[in-house]
């Protein structure tokens, strides 16, 4: 049994022009220890499925189904103080903003130590001094100091650590990351993914990192989900995906990423880009999502979804023209 | 931070100044002649002119000014024109009233409004947040005295679970005291409830549309916790400047209060002393009251920085 099953979720908000089908219908499993990056760009659902996993959707306007099975039971069927016992402690989640998301008037012990105090009942003493402990975990200097400091004493890297601590203190078995290096630097973005890869030896979670940057899913990810509209395109284990990817928008988006040295072996060229926007969500789309992007698009393709199949093992994607051997004309 | 709470003291001085200036020159504005006042209608021009020679109003603005300065530093605001006492001493007696109504009303107030607020901004569009705006425009609307008298007709005279009017010292208990206190305490607070609980659910709106939020729920915060300890502490510091602000509303309103409920306080001693001209005393009155305008202002400058740290001075 896998520790996290997504069966077909499905979360949709009621807006004023008509129902928005941000995640219609995703599919996938976590295995214990497993590293899992979902990757789309902007608008695709890889944050509302995140943020749906630990049910953090303001219901209304949102609306969560299907099924989330953690270590066997459906996280949309338990209450909401059963859930507030997960969050945190066995499932914690990472955000985009440490700038942002760390309370401005609280100071840092506290904020590691309320998860503490919540789920193993800790007093304030033992809590500060346990995230003390976190504090030198991840890497921070001088954390007898620091854990009395507030978040505009940190800077942006050290906040994000921080926010790891505070995921971690529970030793969680789950560790949902969205997009956790996308708002820092690019030395501090390797840093960042470096802590993660070593807790997650240490800790033995397993992570589902939402991303958008497919240089961080090629360093850190076992295997890799590609959204689109919505929808799960594509579903491989990294290197494979990499090397034959069978969707024609997961070809598309490795297309866009610049390679090294193309300019040195003389194979530089244009990045690729896709045409076209991202559909509206708000309507039903009979036929492929991709469809009105994609350059091999049929009539068939218009007019009937593909289903997601096995394309290789352990590699499935939903086009009606993706072979064993890799994608048509590629 | 002590070097801070020094700056800030030294700074109400130049304030109290021109609030002293200002209250010094009521005499001179407004209409009226006092000396004419307490001669009464059947002195002839030389009886005027000897008791405003007496009372020293002959003599240049700034001289008195400087005196009357120098005399309250002494702990002497001057003697009332009408009863001959000082106004030191009808102030001391007058003021227990006054401060336990004010002080009572801001207790009450702050916890039956922020409350409120915090309520209203997390159920935010439903019902309960339409009944607490509701209220808040009631409150703002509706007039002290007739409140007061609503009140007074409801919970003393139809029930009779209250005293009509009056006030009994805090020396002879507190329940005795407060009894006289309970309703106006609610007239006087309506408005200040009313501007408190809906500053409240703004900033709270606006707080809890934050990150740190959304962290604290995925933390497994309750609910609670989350409004009153994340959110909460987050929105303080526009809510406690609204309060001290409002405590100026609460010194408009005791003036009326006490007049509806019989209180013998500061308030009623300022009506009467205007009704009679009694210089002195309005002075004093009006003096004081600034006094613990800025007062209250100045704590609660202090106050913001244990509300926020990045508030550094």
């Amino acid at each position: 049994m896998a520790l996290l099953e997504v069966e077909n979720l499905q979360t949709h908000f009621r807006t004023p022009d008509g129902v928005n089908r941000a995640v219609d219908g995703v599919s996938f499993e976590v295995a214990a220890g497993e590293t899992l990056a979902i990757v789309g760009e902007s608008g695709c659902g890889k944050s509302v499925t995140a943020m749906s996993i630990l049910r953090l959707i303001p219901e209304p306007p949102g609306k969560i189904a299907g099924a989330i099975r953690f270590q066997g039971k459906d996280l949309l069927t338990l209450s909401e103080p059963e859930m507030r016992d997960i969050r945190g402690n066995e499932i914690s989640m990472i955000f985009q903003e440490p700038m942002t998301s760390l309370n401005p008037v609280l100071n840092v012990g506290r904020q590691i130590g309320e998860t503490l105090r919540l789920h193993q009942g800790l007093s304030a003493k033992d809590a500060e001094a346990k995230a003390v402990e976190m504090l030198t975990l991840v890497g921070i200097p001088e954390p007898g100091r620091r854990v009395r400091e507030y978040p505009h004493q940190l800077s942006g890297g050290m906040r994000q650590r921080v926010m790891i601590a505070i995921a971690l203190a529970c030793n969680p078995k789950l560790l949902i990351a969205d997009e956790p290096t996308t708002a820092l630097d690019v030395t501090i973005q390797a840093q960042i993914l470096e802590l993660m890869r070593d807790l997650k030896h240490r800790v033995g979670a397993a992570i589902v990192l939402i991303t958008h940057d497919l240089g961080v899913v090629a360093e850190v990810a076992e295997r890799v989900v590609v959204m689109y509209a919505g929808k799960k395109v594509e579903e491989a284990p990294v290197g494979q995906l990499f090397r034959t990817p069978r969707h024609p928008y997961t070809q598309g988006l490795l297309g866009s990423m610049p390679k090294l040295g193309s300019s040195l072996t003389g194979t530089e060229t244009r990045l690729a880009e896709i045409p076209g926007l991202v559909p509206s969500l708000k309507q039903k789309i009979p036929g492929c999502v991709f469809a009105s992007r994609c350059s091999h698009a049929t009539d068939l393709c218009v007019k009937v979804a593909p289903a997601l199949e096995l394309k290789a093992p352990g590699h499935i994607a939903a086009c009606h023209y993706a072979t064993k051997e890799g994608a048509i004309a590629a | 931070m002590f070097a801070y709470i020094v700056r800030r003291v030294l700074a109400t001085i130049p304030v109290m100044a021109i609030v002293a200036l200002f209250v010094f020159s009521l005499l001179y504005i407004a209409p009226g002649d006092p000396a004419a006042v307490i001669a009464g209608d059947q002195a002839t021009p030389a009886d005027v002119e000897r008791i405003r020679a007496s009372l020293g109003l002959d003599r240049p603005f700034l001289i008195r000014f400087g005196e009357w300065v120098w005399n309250i530093l002494n702990g002497d605001m001057g003697v009332s024109i009408f009863t001959n006492l000082p106004v030191t001493t009808m102030i001391k007696q007058r003021i227990e009233p006054t401060l336990s109504l004010m002080i009572l009303t801001l207790c009450l107030a702050i916890t039956i409004a922020v409350p409120m607020g915090v309520i209203a901004a997390w159920k935010q569009g439903t019902w309960i947040d339409r009944a607490v705006m509701g209220f808040a425009v009631l409150g703002f609307s509706v007039p002290v005295f007739v409140v007061g008298y609503v009140l007074a007709y409801i919970f003393a005279l139809e029930l009779d679970w209250l005293p009509v009017q009056g006030y009994t010292a805090f020396s002879q208990g507190f329940f005795p005291w407060l009894e006289n206190l309970i309703l106006p305490s609610i007239a006087l607070g309506g408005v200040y409830i009313a501007l408190i609980a809906r500053i409240t659910r703004a900033t709270m709106l606006e707080v809890l549309q934050q990150d740190y939020i959304r962290t604290a729920r995925a933390k497994g915060a309750g609910q609670t916790n989350i409004l009153f300890l994340h959110a909460l502490k987050n929105a303080a510091v526009p809510i406690v400047t609204v309060i001290g602000i409002g405590i100026a509303l609460l010194i408009g309103g005791a003036v009326v209060t006490e007049s509806v409920f019989a209180i013998p306080g500061l308030g009623r001693l300022t009506v009467d002393a205007i009704l009679r001209r009694d210089y002195p005393v309005i002075q004093g009155v009006v003096l004081l009251f600034s006094f613990i305008y800025v007062l209250v202002n100045l704590l609660i400058d202090l106050l913001y920085t244990l509300f926020d740290p990045r508030i550094r001075y």
